[in-house]
């Protein structure tokens, strides 16, 4: 599939640049997006689906914590950690956007080095990623037991509105689902591009294709996208 | 047509793509069952969709008995009355139109229709299949399990979907939810291969404006149904936390059975907002595919390009577009605010004009055409005739004040079997009338296709048309039996009573399809490769039926669009769309 992008005829002629360069190639042949192999194509169209999801969770959210009549749970006294005797507000929310950030830049070195061929650099920034997302998971997890413990259900809470906790665990675990199918296609992608497979045109075991090392951008694609989609939670679900 | 000089002058650009391999089966069962060929899973998905459209067929005839002769039937009781609409409504909307335009003409066409050896993906799109027979058999599974299938209605409405007053409660409803998320990533699978195959990979001179408009079509609705899917996704998603684990997304504070239940402070409204902003799109989705064959099949069968090519595009994508705004006009009575309503009926009547162009359009293509009465002909015509119909009272219902009253009658229901069930239905027996040659080498049964069309089409007329005045009269839908009441007159009843009957008629004549298809395909006469002498590129294929890969050695070289009928001066009455224009000599040079 990403063969399409590498093998280029001849040398592509000139194109217009700008609206009328959008208007040139969606009315030429064989490609509308030019340059963009099927497998880049089919992530971004996924991910377009992808945010209606997300988008139709967060504003089910949003309807919920506006039309409700009873007090929404206060975010900042909800997810506070007690460190050295003082309650800090969403200091592990913080951590946790901070770590998914920060996996955003490994993952774009890693693509970086991806297309320089560089095998170990890019398995090994992969593999970094991975972990940090697994950090993320991790700490989700923790979070997610610290408000078990205190009381929190899908179906209530101490606090004041059930929709908090119901709204949480989708969202945060619709979320978390996302990082962790991430992780597992990070460290999947990323042992192929230890083991050369993308050098010596080694098979897909599935599609009986030969992967290209375009794999490890549209892999980065997937999961810059559910970084953005997290910054979009902490705002709404955490901060508002 | 339009834009061949400019290709003679300029010439077909080289291909930018070199090809890729294809996975090749090694045995049986990769090449039949667990096939990665766009082709056979195009006929997995039709056979699934048809065999689980049978059964929807069987519960609208238990419908119709009930409502007919009521209480002559005593094994339909009024909760399996409901059941029974439920998963009539469920499967013929999502498992059978869905299924069988994107999945079956969606993976058969658009690979031929563009020039490419297959989809993009195989592997995923087989996968998309086997999620899709998964969602069908679960959703069958509720038929055998204790409490039944759920009878909440198609539109799943909550709070009363998941409560115990509901047949199904206890495995009906869940299953019916877990059924519906699994349909759609198993759609969204193949929804992806069909969008990345017709935006990239499509043959040397393929521009997207010379695609037939069965592509555009199937194209435009994927694209829609990967967009509203995901709200269908979400409200399954949230219905069943109501369900299994008592949240309270959709689930007011309420009293059943004088009990309190669990939930507080939910929003039934926001399903409602939910499930439509899915629930309309679908109809589209449904409806598109459908005007994209009617189109093909028009201007094949009447020998004439179709009329505003360039126009009906620009309308397919105006209708999938506004199809997206116009949501709300399903919940007129649901309680909004009066100027949404406004704005509603508003959108909802501006689609009037995009698809009334298409309608002019296809009228315009058959002024003075050389019109051949073949069945898909036939059944393009019932489409144009049965579509106008149920726009027109759609027409009706989109205006907030003449829809309250008319809401939940059988108008309602007259109204959308008409532009959603018949139309479509129409679109796909003509659609498979006209490409069964392709798919298998041999043509239907003439004599038996002109029986099913005009028994199907008559009979759809019989039975749907009366329902309008039903309607009308105020006689409610989704009820069990009618009962004795002042406003419905003893006719009525004997106009019930003869449509139960034209239903029944109809049915069978399906059954005279489904061996038609079976018949013909051992003693059919034999096709050849372009029995309808159409232009589309997959009426060129080397091999009928198209074989693994499509094209042979090299893909074809497109040089005009697919409507080029009765052109002057040409040898045929039409030119394949991969015929070189006159004096052209480097036909299929390869850079």
């Amino acid at each position: 599939m990403a063969e399409t992008a590498l093998i280029n005829n001849l040398e592509p002629p000139a194109r217009a640049g700008g609206l009328q360069g959008i208007v040139a190639d969606w009315s030429s042949d064989q490609r509308a997006f030019k340059n963009v192999s099927w497998g880049k194509a089919m992530m971004w169209i996924f991910l377009l689906s992808d945010t209606f999801i997300f988008s139709c969770f967060l504003l089910s959210y949003m309807t919920a914590r506006m039309s409700t009549t009873v007090p929404w749970p206060n975010p900042s006294e909800v997810f506070a950690l007690r460190i050295g005797g003082r309650e800090i507000p969403l200091i592990l929310i913080a951590i946790m956007t901070f770590i998914l950030i920060s996996s955003s830049g490994t993952m774009a070195m890693a693509v970086n080095f991806g297309y320089r061929r560089d095998r170990v650099k890019t398995a090994a920034l992969m593999f970094v990623t991975a972990a940090f997302g697994a950090t993320f998971v991790g700490m989700q997890a923790f979070e997610w037991t610290k408000l078990i413990m205190e009381g929190v259900r899908p179906w209530g809470n101490p606090w004041g509105a059930a929709q908090f906790g119901s709204s949480f665990f989708m969202i945060t675990g619709f979320h978390g689902t996302h990082v962790t199918i991430g992780v597992i296609f990070l460290i999947a992608i990323a042992r192929k591009v230890l083991r050369g497979d993308f050098d010596v045109g080694r098979r897909g075991f599935f599609t009986s294709r030969k992967g290209h090392y375009e794999i490890v951008e549209i892999t980065g694609l997937y999961w810059h996208f559910v970084d953005l989609v997290w910054v979009f939670i902490f705002a709404l679900f955490y901060l508002w | 047509m339009v834009d061949i000089p400019l290709d003679t002058v300029a010439g077909i650009p080289p291909a930018e793509v070199g090809e890729v391999e294809l996975y090749h089966p090694r045995s049986w069962w990769t090449r039949y069952v667990f096939s990665q060929d766009a082709k056979v899973i195009a006929v997995q998905y039709s056979i699934t969709a048809m065999a689980i459209g049978m059964v929807a067929l069987v519960l609208s005839w238990l419908m119709r008995l009930q409502l007919g002769f009521p209480g002559t039937f005593s094994f339909i009781d009024a909760n399996q009355y409901l059941q029974f609409i439920t998963m009539h409504g469920m499967i013929m909307v999502v498992y059978l139109l869905t299924a069988l335009f994107l999945g079956g003409f969606g993976n058969y066409l658009i690979p031929l229709m563009v020039g490419a050896r297959d989809m993009v993906f195989p592997y995923v799109n087989m996968l998309s299949y086997w999620i899709y027979l998964l969602a069908v058999l679960v959703l069958v599974s509720t038929f055998f399990m204790p409490g039944g299938p759920t009878g909440a209605g198609w539109t799943l409405y909550p709070p009363q979907a998941i409560l115990s007053g509901t047949p199904g409660q206890d495995w009906g409803i869940i299953l019916m939810l877990a059924s519906l998320i699994l349909f759609i990533i198993g759609f969204t699978m193949g929804g992806l291969n069909y969008v990345v195959t017709v935006l990239q990979g499509r043959t040397r001179g393929m521009t997207l404006m010379r695609m037939p408009l069965t592509v555009w079509g199937i194209f435009t609705a994927t694209v829609m149904a990967l967009l509203a899917f995901p709200a269908l996704f979400v409200a399954s998603v949230m219905l069943l936390l109501d369900r299994l684990l008592e949240t309270s997304f959709f689930m007011p504070t309420l009293v059943e059975m004088g009990e309190l239940k669990q939930y507080s402070g939910g929003s039934p409204i926001l399903f409602q907002h939910l499930f439509w902003f899915f629930g309309h799109p679908e109809v589209y989705i449904v409806a598109l595919p459908a005007f994209g064959i009617i189109s093909d099949l028009i201007s094949v069968h009447a020998r004439k390009n179709i009329f505003g090519y360039r126009m009906m595009v620009w309308a397919i994508v105006g209708i999938g577009a506004l199809s997206f705004v116009v949501w709300a006009h399903h919940m007129y009575v649901s309680g909004m605010n009066p100027y949404f309503g406004f704005f509603f009926a508003t959108t909802t009547l501006i689609i009037a004009i995009p698809t009334a162009i298409k309608v002019y359009n296809w009228v315009l293509t058959l002024w003075r055409g050389d019109i051949h009465l073949t069945i898909p002909m036939l059944f393009a015509l019932a489409f144009i005739i049965t579509f106008v119909n149920g726009g027109l009272t759609g027409l009706f219902l989109g205006n907030v004040v003449v829809d309250v009253p008319l809401s939940d009658t059988m108008f309602v229901v007259a109204h959308f079997h008409m532009v959603m069930g018949i139309a479509p239905i129409m679109a796909v027996f003509g659609g498979i009338y006209h490409w069964y040659p392709k798919v298998t080498g041999r043509m239907l049964n003439e004599a038996l296709g002109r029986f099913h069309f005009w028994v199907s089409f008559l009979g759809a007329y019989a039975i749907f048309f009366p329902m309008h005045y039903l309607g009308l009269l105020g006689m409610p839908r989704r009820y069990h039996d009618i009962g004795e009441t002042a406003f419905v007159p003893a006719s009525a009843h004997d106009l019930n009573a003869f449509m139960s009957v034209a239903a029944l008629i109809v049915g069978f004549a399906q059954l005279v399809f489904l061996f038609n298809l079976v018949w013909s395909l051992f003693k059919g006469k034999e096709a050849g490769g372009n029995p309808w002498g159409a232009a589309s590129l997959e009426w060129q294929t080397p091999e009928t039926p198209p074989a693994h890969g499509n094209w042979g050695k090299e893909l074809p070289i497109v040089y005009r669009w697919a409507y080029d009928y009765s052109v002057p001066g040409a040898p045929q009455d039409f030119v394949p769309q991969n015929e070189p224009p006159a004096g052209w000599s480097a036909r299929g040079a390869h850079p």
